[in-house]
């Protein structure tokens, strides 16, 4: 598969936010007829609660293709991502005297798991009856702009801008995968797996392991697109900076980020 | 004048965490108890549990009291551990146990006040025990911790697929995460430089976290909780 062709759909298909998928539940749109615009569209706790869940209903009426590929083009995306930490972190652990031996254990539990999941998700592609995209070409300096297999502090950067991008991009999928249960089981899993990773990195830079509000800490103005609206302290109209302020209100919670978003932030380092 | 409601068959009114809670921060925590509106004033009627334990519920509902009872556990540990840090705790470890606290008092309050807006099926406030904790020492502190974090992540990996709102669920991915960051850290303190952060006892050969079902979770997490509930949806009788 075209890689370049999925992130295309991907920025443009904009029913990829799970509040777009909850739209389409509650008012059994096309899937395909609105956008995620909506996901801007505050809701208050009550309207959360009240609202019978259909689901199910929506996922009968639209069962077929249409359902099929926004689950297996999630998987893409997920595979997107998990190929481009795994080889960053193979070259990053071949990069003669990058690593410090002190890191070397946390970075090859990295690399094992990162390497775990591409396997998965292809094969989880696979029984679906769907051919997983083939890698892409990377080029982790971004056109120069980076050089991480030289510079570890460099490394570090984008190794926890690369965590914590899927972080949030897992979460931005889990509307579109909640169609087949062990595939969402399964994507919850590698989720809290990528999060684990993201505090680790963070805290070995010095940074807590949660972040609070729209700052990565101590990073790269290029990165300001990884942590965009993670200073977010509404939740469903719940304000979780009122006990005890917003940066830990904001760091209660971890944002989600579209697959248009996360198809930016990819596509600075595929050639 | 405002109603409280104890559920629990201990009496339960000011307990040691409620009085350490709001001698630490004074927060408007003001609602120990279940309030009801509109009722007359001056009877305070007690009521519960003549034999009637609470059950969390059916559906979404189910779902969200038991992720409200797992935050109420982890919130009133923290509590705990923060009003009476452990002899020789670092600025670090401070600092993290203070955020911990935070997050978690911020995902049980954010709970209570999502479920009260919808329903009357609100999980009550729980008691809880730490037989075996001591809190005076760091190993301990950090083992519970440890414990409760990565029985956190299970426990929401494995509810999801029982969630049918995906409003819920995005919810659910956004406090699960956080847990699984402060699992992460609490476990590199507890082994630093090691691979424990994510570590080979809760990540499988396929590099998937644990996932556990609420029965499992309920059964592990039950030596903390005084207060009975049930689950009947899920077999938790």
């Amino acid at each position: 598969m075209n890689i370049l062709k999925l992130l295309d759909k991907l920025s443009h298909d904009k029913f990829f936010t799970a509040e777009a998928s909850r739209l389409e539940t509650l008012t059994n749109m096309s899937l395909f007829g609105k956008k995620a615009a909506t996901a801007a569209i505050p809701f208050g706790l009550g309207a959360m609660m009240v609202t019978p869940v259909k689901a199910e209903t929506a996922t009968k009426e639209f069962r077929g293709t249409a359902l099929k590929s926004t689950l297996t083009d999630a998987l893409q995306l997920a595979l997107v991502l998990e190929y481009l930490e795994n080889e960053y972190y193979a070259l990053g652990l071949s990069a003669a005297g990058l690593i410090p031996n002190s890191d070397r254990p946390v970075f090859m539990q990295i690399s094992k798991h990162e390497s775990a999941h591409v396997s998965f998700l292809k094969s989880t592609l696979t029984s679906l009856g769907t051919t997983p995209g083939a890698k892409p070409t990377f080029d982790f300096t971004a056109n120069g702009s980076f050089s991480p297999f030289t510079d570890y502090n460099q490394f570090l950067i984008l190794a926890q801008a690369f965590e914590d991008t899927g972080v949030r991009a897992y979460k931005g999928q889990a509307g579109n995968v909640m169609s087949n249960k062990v595939v969402l089981q399964a994507a919850l899993q590698i989720h809290s797996v990528e999060a684990r990773h993201a505090s680790q990195v963070r805290r070995m830079r010095a940074n807590k392991g949660w972040i609070e509000l729209a700052n990565g800490g101590n990073m790269p103005s290029a990165t300001d697109p990884v942590y965009a609206g993670e200073d977010n302290v509404n939740q469903s109209g719940y304000n979780t900076g009122t006990l005890f302020g917003a940066a830990a209100g904001s760091a209660a919670y971890d944002e989600v980020m579209s697959g248009s978003d996360a198809q930016t932030i990819a596509s600075l380092f595929i050639v | 004048m405002k109603k409280t409601i104890h559920v629990s068959n201990q009496g339960a009114s000011l307990d040691t965490s409620r009085r350490n809670f709001l001698k630490l921060g004074g927060i408007g925590l003001a609602m120990a108890g279940l309030t009801l509106v509109g009722c007359d004033d001056n009877d305070d009627f007690q009521i519960i549990n003549d034999g009637n334990i609470f059950d969390l519920g059916t559906g979404d509902v189910g779902i969200l009291n038991y992720a409200y009872a797992l935050e109420q556990l982890e919130a009133d540990f923290y509590t705990k551990v923060v009003n009476n840090f452990y002899t020789g705790i670092s600025s670090t470890e401070k600092e993290i146990f203070t955020d911990l606290y935070h997050h978690e008092v911020i995902h049980r309050d954010f709970f209570k006040a999502a479920i009260s807006s919808a329903t009357q099926n609100v999980l009550p406030k729980l008691e809880f025990q730490y037989p075996n904790v001591n809190f005076n020492n760091r190993s301990s502190v950090l083992a519970t911790a440890k414990a409760l974090e990565d029985t956190g992540v299970a426990a929401y990996n494995g509810a999801g697929k029982y969630i049918t709102n995906a409003a819920y669920l995005v919810i659910a991915g956004k406090i699960v995460s956080v847990e699984a960051r402060h699992a992460s850290a609490i476990r590199n303190l507890i082994n630093p430089g090691s691979a424990d952060f994510s570590g080979d006892d809760v990540v499988d050969s396929n590099g998937l976290d644990l996932a556990k079902e609420p029965k499992d979770i309920v059964m592990a997490a039950g030596g903390f909780i005084k207060t009975p509930f049930t689950w009947k949806e899920r077999g938790i009788n």
